[in-house]
């Protein structure tokens, strides 16, 4: 319906459907600005609220959905125990370091899937036309897409990543200082940052090539696959294009040498076992250009 | 017959025209078939050469030859029939007369057609370039491989249409969806061989779900693992699993044709 109306009157329409909800609720908070008009928080707001009624309605589905999405996250730390039950070393590392650099790379990728995973619907709403409806409102693109299906069994993902480290470092055995404790939480942070950063750019090809999303998956989940691994397992240009080129050798392999003390097996600098912040802050500013240019480039598909 | 080679030729014609999306699946399997060969042969080089009877540039074809089979036999599924179930589209489906089960099935045939021509060959390709791959020493190896890849299709075809049939009870089938991407990510052999697992965990796995024989098998067979006698074996665990669910299917949809709600809108 509000494709189909002029920008003013459907910025009219959404003002009062946001004015109406924030009136009945009284959210806390800035839901509204100081003379009673709804603020921009109180749209996403809505939209997210909105997600979360409308997965609730189908139970049977939802709850084998939770289950699916907790069991799926084991899997992939399944699948690094599972080779060590043929080795006992990979790629220079240890089971527990394995898990160590395993659980980094879930954790990031989960916080990431959390909070813009849902980019990767883009494409579906480039093909079909609906882009056209989340540019006619008021609100910023990137951002509507984003909470467009806040999918709440993704913070389960969150939480096994959490555990799967905690147990990792209770194996490994950090020599604990405070500038490694600082860098067990800002890892996962940047991790998730250089993920989103990946997702976003990536997200963009569909306004080139409609029909080619899954191109983006060789780099968002293929991303994962790989961080999920000790870098020194790849080899030749493959892994510096994925390593270095992309940056993803930054997300688990990188700090999980500081955290550990171990000397890079590759012969880089020491630098770069802390240098996660500022690789995932340079993957931001390219992907934030490249959304830019794709959006000025969009073009409806007419249907 | 005229109909099925009718509906399988019209499967191969709707995919051949996603040409972007042909092209992009088969450009994300070959990244991921880097991805999964170097792990493999990071496990086959520090296990000493050999993982779980497989050598180096077995487990090399092995991930080559399954990065190209999971197009092939359509191993992240489809919701198709689920969706014309949401949105009453189904009905169309039910009123031809033609059993919807055997209609679907040659429409998927004919995809799969497509995805060998495609998808298949170009990660076989890359992989052959790139890494030392195992090509098969006994001739007959390539036409079992080919009627196993064929079995294999049927079977997939069948779980993943009963994957959609629930639609006729839940209507949203995401959490079923789920489930069906659970199993046969990790429970088919497509992370790692199912050799790497426990003895007992195996004989659970191929004989307690139809996962492995949509997968593994083929590419077991193509790799020579094991004696001829157990690789025949997998051919017909294969064969059973196919016909089993294929009838189960036939019995859900009459039994979901009852249900049916068509839905408004």
């Amino acid at each position: 319906m509000a494709e189909r109306l002029p920008t003013s009157l459907a910025r009219r329409v959404w003002r009062r459907a946001t004015t109406r909800t924030s009136r009945a609720r009284r959210v806390p908070g800035r839901a509204t600005t100081r003379d009673g008009r709804p603020g921009v928080l109180a749209g996403y707001r809505q939209l997210l609220a909105a997600q979360v009624r409308s997965q609730l309605q189908y139970r049977a589905s939802f709850t084998m959905d939770v289950f699916g999405n907790l069991v799926l996250t084991l899997m992939d730390v399944a699948a690094v125990v599972v080779l060590f039950r043929v080795t006992p070393v990979l790629g220079g590392f240890s089971l527990p370091e394995a898990l160590l650099i395993s659980g980094l790379a879930n954790l990031s990728f989960a916080l990431c899937d959390l909070s813009v995973g849902n980019i990767d619907t883009m494409r579906l709403y480039i093909r079909t036309g609906r882009f056209d409806a989340v540019l006619t409102r008021p609100l910023s693109a990137l951002l509507q897409l984003v909470c467009g299906d806040l999918a709440l069994r993704r913070l389960g993902r969150v939480v096994q990543a959490v555990v799967v480290l905690a147990v990792a470092l209770n194996l490994v055995h950090v020599h604990w200082t405070p500038a490694r404790a600082v860098l067990l939480v800002v890892a996962p942070l940047s991790g998730a940052v250089l993920f989103g950063s990946v997702f976003v750019a990536g997200s963009t090809v569909a306004f080139w090539f409609v029909e080619s999303g899954e191109f983006a998956n060789a780099f968002t989940y293929g991303g994962r696959d790989f961080t999920a691994y000790p870098v020194t397992v790849y080899a030749g240009w493959f892994r510096k294009a994925f390593a270095y080129g992309l940056g993803f050798a930054f997300v688990a392999y990188y700090p999980a040498l500081a955290l550990l003390g171990k000397p890079d097996p590759l012969n880089g600098p020491r630098l770069l076992s802390w240098s996660s912040p500022v690789v995932a802050l340079a993957a931001a500013g390219v992907a934030a250009l490249i959304w830019r240019t794709g959006i000025r480039h969009y073009r409806s598909t007419g249907s | 017959m005229g109909t099925a080679w009718a509906l399988a030729v019209a499967g191969f014609r709707r995919y051949s025209t996603y040409r972007q999306a042909t092209v992009a699946g088969a450009f994300t399997n070959t990244v991921f078939g880097f991805l999964r060969c170097y792990v493999m042969l990071a496990v086959a080089a520090a296990a000493g050469g050999t993982a779980a009877g497989y050598r180096g540039p077995q487990l090399v074809t092995y991930v080559w030859i399954g990065q190209g089979l999971l197009a092939v036999v359509q191993i992240w599924g489809w919701t198709d029939l689920a969706d014309r179930v949401r949105t009453g589209d189904v009905q169309s489906d039910l009123l031809r007369p033609v059993n919807p089960v055997a209609s679907y099935l040659a429409a998927d045939l004919g995809r799969a057609g497509h995805a060998a021509l495609t998808r298949f060959v170009v990660p076989t390709v890359v992989g052959a370039l790139c890494f030392g791959m195992y090509a098969p020493h006994a001739l007959a190896s390539y036409p079992v491989f080919l009627l196993s890849v064929l079995v294999a299709v049927v079977a997939s075809f069948g779980a993943r249409y009963l994957v959609n049939l629930t639609a006729f009870w839940l209507l949203d089938v995401r959490g079923v969806f789920t489930l069906w991407l659970l199993g046969t990510g990790v429970l088919s052999g497509l992370y790692f061989p199912l050799a790497f697992l426990p003895g007992w965990a195996q004989g659970v796995l191929w004989v307690g779900t139809p996962f492995p024989a949509t997968f593994q098998a083929p590419i077991d067979i193509l790799v020579e693992r094991g004696s001829v006698g157990h690789r025949a074996l997998l051919l017909v665990d294969q064969l059973c699993w196919a016909a089993l669910l294929l009838g189960l299917c036939l019995l859900v949809q009459r039994r979901a044709e009852r249900r049916l709600v068509v839905q408004g809108g």
